[in-house]
């Protein structure tokens, strides 16, 4: 872990801002490109603007196995509109350039394997980006963006979830820099009523392996459930009701619901 | 990318020299294969690559697989020589392995039953399939129906109302048919809606993945339940003529007929093995599925194997006039076989299947499935370059094809493609939107 704390992580420093003022860290999903490349950006800079910590962007793909039906409409719409792999360093940089939120790129991993891991991972670090989460990437096969990230200083999320053994928990933790996932639920992105109590147990585990930020996400929709999560974890990821809000009421709306969202990373203002 | 790294030049080079490719475990064929996969579904892999592996040397589930075989399969599946057939093929003496006689009609039988098998030993009760047109979804509803599992089919929203009757089939045996509206709709959209309900359902249930493709275990084990193909073939040749063939051919869309048979073939050097792609309209239309042909490495589905990608690593869909080869990956193991060249890859052009497929209809009064038919069109190809070659005559060579599924399905798609159909019948309107099982 020493070398690991020696190499500066931008979100784990997003984190920890958020940390020392008393509260968890607010993670906005945004996918690049939806409705166009130019709102995506204004969207990131206004959830950046009303209290999210990190936004995290994400790369539609033909094959978005671990999405629900809402994100899987904006990102296939975002690639109907001819959005490019390319324009996700734009979204980035644009961004990174106006705000001082950690900016990390979700991306499934066949277009980074066709872009080059080494290249990918040298024009994000050149856009400012803090690194990547990667949905169906385990620590197992990523040889190569182990090695990437440490040659770019980027964060490397991993996830975990509820059916990760211990064994499979430590080494994801291990692997991991910034902060590690935790999928709150056996299941896709969207919302859900309730956050299932899965939750916890796994961000219990990751912090018994050893994992310092743990950030909980899937089925995340309000500030009572932003809450709740708060108490145990130190971040919260919102996507489906951010993108579903964007969709449905622009830019202004995703400041609103970021805004009112953050409301529930403070314990005292429960 | 490094796509060619040296444990496939020692894989190939071990093999010269006598070593085996048969029974490659997994989960790494050369560099492809592996798990490229959502963490969620690791642990329900882990255990059924356990599960799998304590099985495969387990004397009473192989005692199982071997009785459901002879006794609801109809194994072995007979050895027929095409006399008539083989005219065409450079005068070559060609033999075909009639996966087609198999009860529901093709290979997909083999792999279901074994995997039902291992979902029941998983305490798992609940078993979700994809299918394209609907082969692997009427054989999952098959065996689920007769091992008393519950069985969900997810297949392009388009396919289901060009195939009502093979939904009505399925919902027959059992199972529930859940239309899929989501990306292009078609087969790997159907696979990322089973992968989306695994990753819900995982407590209580298994996916039934239909071709020897996806994460490991699947690629190895789904080989492994098609191994009798080669094995009752490779017997059966060699107590019909006496030697091993000069030539063995398959079709291949992810593969799971064609590795079956390859297999009991790999580790025999005089014996040539050659794939046979969907070449759809041609391979420089755009229009095909000519993965291995075409296609560049990538990850899709779980494994890391070629695949029809545009320059983003988009997958790009395929085309072919045989439901069962429309599909843009193809099985890891197979990539790594065409990467040190023990298994030629070639493409076959719809029209060529069809050809092919009508003279099989003539010459031996055996229908073929389309999918088959391509393999069918290759034998053609390669019985003729073995006639043309200085070593015997073509009556002393000998090819294998597998026959992987009957053609049945397919006379609607075949009756419109040979003008056969009255205009206005409906049945020509069901051919023009593809209609086949």
């Amino acid at each position: 872990m020493a070398s690991k704390a020696q190499m500066t992580s931008k979100s784990a420093a997003a984190i920890d801002r958020a940390r020392a003022q008393g509260r968890a860290a607010l993670i906005a999903y945004l996918p690049a490109g939806y409705p166009s490349v130019e709102e995506s950006i204004a969207a990131g800079i206004a959830a950046a603007r009303n209290g999210a910590d990190l936004i995290e962007i994400g790369i539609p793909y033909s094959d978005p196995v671990m999405d629900g039906q809402v994100i899987q409409a904006a990102t296939t719409e975002a690639l109907a509109n001819g959005f490019r792999v390319s324009q996700v360093f734009d979204v980035v940089a644009g961004i990174t350039s106006q705000t001082d939120a950690a900016v990390l790129v979700m991306t499934y991993w066949n277009p980074v394997v066709r872009m080059g891991v080494d290249e990918f991972s040298r024009r994000l670090a050149e856009a400012g980006g803090a690194g990547l989460i990667t949905p169906d990437l385990i620590p197992d096969e990523a040889a190569e963006w182990m090695e990437a990230s440490d040659k770019y200083g980027l964060d490397r999320v991993f996830l975990v979830a509820p059916s990760s053994t211990a064994e499979r928990m430590q080494r994801t933790v291990d692997a991991s820099r910034g902060f590690v996932y935790a999928v709150s639920i056996m299941g896709v992105t969207g919302a859900r009523s309730s956050v299932s109590t899965a939750a916890k147990d796994v961000v219990a585990a990751a912090h018994a392996a050893g994992a310092e930020r743990v950030c909980v996400g899937l089925g995340v929709s309000n500030a009572d459930q932003v809450r709740e999560i708060a108490a145990y974890a130190e971040g919260v990821i919102v996507g489906t009701a951010l993108v579903k809000t964007l969709g449905d009421g622009g830019v202004d709306a995703v400041a609103a619901l970021t805004k009112d969202l953050s409301t529930g990373l403070s314990p005292e203002e429960a | 990318m490094v796509d060619a790294p040296s444990a496939d030049n020692n894989a190939a080079e071990a093999f010269l020299q006598g070593g085996s490719l048969r029974h490659a475990p997994g989960p790494y064929f050369g560099s492809y294969g592996g798990r490229w996969m959502p963490e969620s579904l690791i642990a329900a892999l882990d255990e059924l690559e356990e599960t799998f592996n304590k099985a495969k040397d387990d004397p009473e589930f192989r005692a199982q697989i071997a009785d459901l075989n002879k006794n609801y399969s109809g194994r072995p599946s007979l050895l027929t020589e095409a006399k008539r057939f083989s005219e065409h093929a450079g005068g070559v003496r060609v033999f075909l392995k009639r996966e087609d006689l198999n009860h529901t009609g093709s290979h997909k039988i083999n792999n279901v039953l074994g995997q039902a098998l291992l979902a029941k030993r998983m305490g798992k009760t609940r078993v979700i399939a994809e299918t394209g047109a609907g082969q692997h979804g009427v054989a999952s509803a098959t065996a689920a129906a007769l091992l008393g599992l519950e069985c969900v089919v997810y297949m392009g929203a388009e396919d289901c109302r060009r195939q009502a009757l093979n939904v009505a089939r399925m919902e027959l045996l059992g199972a529930t048919v859940i239309p899929v509206t989501s990306g292009s709709q078609t087969l790997k959209d159907a696979i990322n809606d089973a992968l989306r309900d695994w990753v819900a359902n995982v407590h209580n249930t298994h996916y039934l993945l239909g071709t020897a493709a996806g994460a490991h275990p699947f690629p190895a084990m789904v080989r492994y339940f098609h191994e009798v193909i080669g094995e009752e073939a490779r017997a059966q040749i060699l107590e019909q003529v006496g030697r091993l063939p000069d030539a063995v051919c398959a079709c291949i869309g992810g593969g799971s007929n064609a590795i079956g048979i390859f297999h009991g073939f790999l580790d025999d050097p005089s014996v040539r093995i050659y794939g046979f792609e969907a070449g759809g309209d041609g391979v420089d239309t755009g229009r095909h599925a000519a993965t291995i042909t075409l296609g560049k490495p990538g990850v899709l589905h779980g494994a890391r194997s070629y695949l029809m990608q545009d320059d983003d690593g988009q997958t790009i869909e395929s085309h072919s006039i045989s439901a069962g080869l429309d599909y843009p990956g193809v099985g890891p193991e197979h990539s790594y076989l065409s990467d040190i060249g023990r298994v030629s890859y070639e493409p076959i052009t719809d029209s060529e299947a069809m050809e092919a497929f009508r003279l099989l209809c003539r010459t031996e009064g055996i229908i073929p499935a389309i999918e088959s038919s391509h393999a069918l069109a290759g034998a053609i190809k390669v019985g003729q370059r073995l006639a043309a070659e200085d070593t015997g005559t073509a009556k002393d060579k000998i090819v294998i094809v597998n026959l992987s599924g009957r053609g049945d399905k397919d006379v609607a798609t075949a009756a419109e493609w040979f003008d056969l159909l009255d205009k206005d019948s409906a049945e020509s309107e069901i051919g023009k939107e593809g209609e086949q099982l």
